[in-house]
């Protein structure tokens, strides 16, 4: 039986690093990849949650995590595209004009 | 059931932490998969197999398929410096560690004696579909609406411009400031 603070434990650490990620990396692709990170342990601590108290509750709320980071990725990466046919990159910091 | 949990979680750690910090983006995307698998593991030995195989099927499986997919289409991971350097087995010897890893864990829990694993309470699909269609039923249509929206959009974002002009237009396209 792993100790519920562990699991917990382990998801704050993924999202550490997904944070860490999405604030360093200035490619759109890493900070789309960063957000997932999070957004997995963020999946994974309600998972854990319901384990703790053997709830399926849990699952049910990590199926919700999984259809929004779906269609989170699918409209982000259609704007990755728009970006990378307007301005011929995706660093983030080439975005630093509203016109032209 | 703790060593398993122990063993996959330092495995996604560790290869989130490698995805975040690679040059190269399909590099990270091979990374990202051995993460998400991780967290699927840890999903499988603290009782929710449902969850770890939708984690599979759809993050692992879709989503990071799309990500591939855009990085080929934008062609941005063929950078001078990658070209020039070998890209062989230094590159995928790491990810194939710890999917290794991974899967010697799935091995271990799938041969053991099943009465051994009866230390976390096992929850099954049946519950989880059976409370998600009755208590739980107007979020899941507000999802599947949620997933209509992204398809639109996603569309909308992503089509092609087809302009049809006049032939005499055609001429002096570039004097038109296009969009």
């Amino acid at each position: 039986m792993i100790p519920y603070e562990i699991q917990i434990l382990v998801a704050a650490f993924l999202f550490a690093i997904g944070l860490i990620g999405l604030l360093t990396r200035r490619n759109l692709i890493f900070m789309l990849m960063s957000v997932e990170i999070m957004m997995n342990a963020g999946a994974f601590a309600f998972v854990a949650s319901g384990a703790r108290w053997t709830q399926a509750d849990g699952q049910v709320m990590f199926l919700f995590v999984l259809t929004v980071a779906a269609a989170e990725v699918a409209v982000a990466l259609a704007l990755l595209i728009l970006m990378h046919k307007h301005f011929k990159t995706v660093d983030t910091n080439q975005l630093n004009s509203l016109k032209n | 059931m703790d060593i398993l949990f122990i063993v996959s979680s330092i495995v996604a750690v560790i290869a989130s932490a490698m995805a975040i910090t690679r040059r190269n983006a399909v590099h990270a995307l091979l990374f990202l998969i051995v993460s998400l698998m991780g967290v699927s593991m840890m999903m499988y030995t603290i009782g929710a197999p449902y969850a770890a195989i939708l984690e599979i099927i759809v993050y692992a499986g879709a989503i990071m398929m799309l990500f591939v997919f855009t990085v080929m289409m934008l062609n941005l991971s063929v950078s001078p410096e990658d070209e020039k350097r070998k890209t062989g087995f230094k590159t995928w010897i790491f990810p194939l560690i710890l999917g290794a890893v991974l899967l010697s864990i799935m091995a271990i829990s799938f041969l053991r004696d099943p009465s051994w694993e009866g230390l976390h309470q096992v929850i099954l699909p049946k519950h989880v579909g059976r409370l998600m269609f009755s208590h739980y039923l107007l979020p899941v249509e507000l999802a599947g609406v949620l997933l209509l929206a992204a398809i639109v959009g996603a569309y909308y974002l992503g089509r092609t411009r087809k302009r049809n002009l006049h032939r005499y237009l055609q001429n002096q396209e570039d004097s038109y400031d296009t969009l």
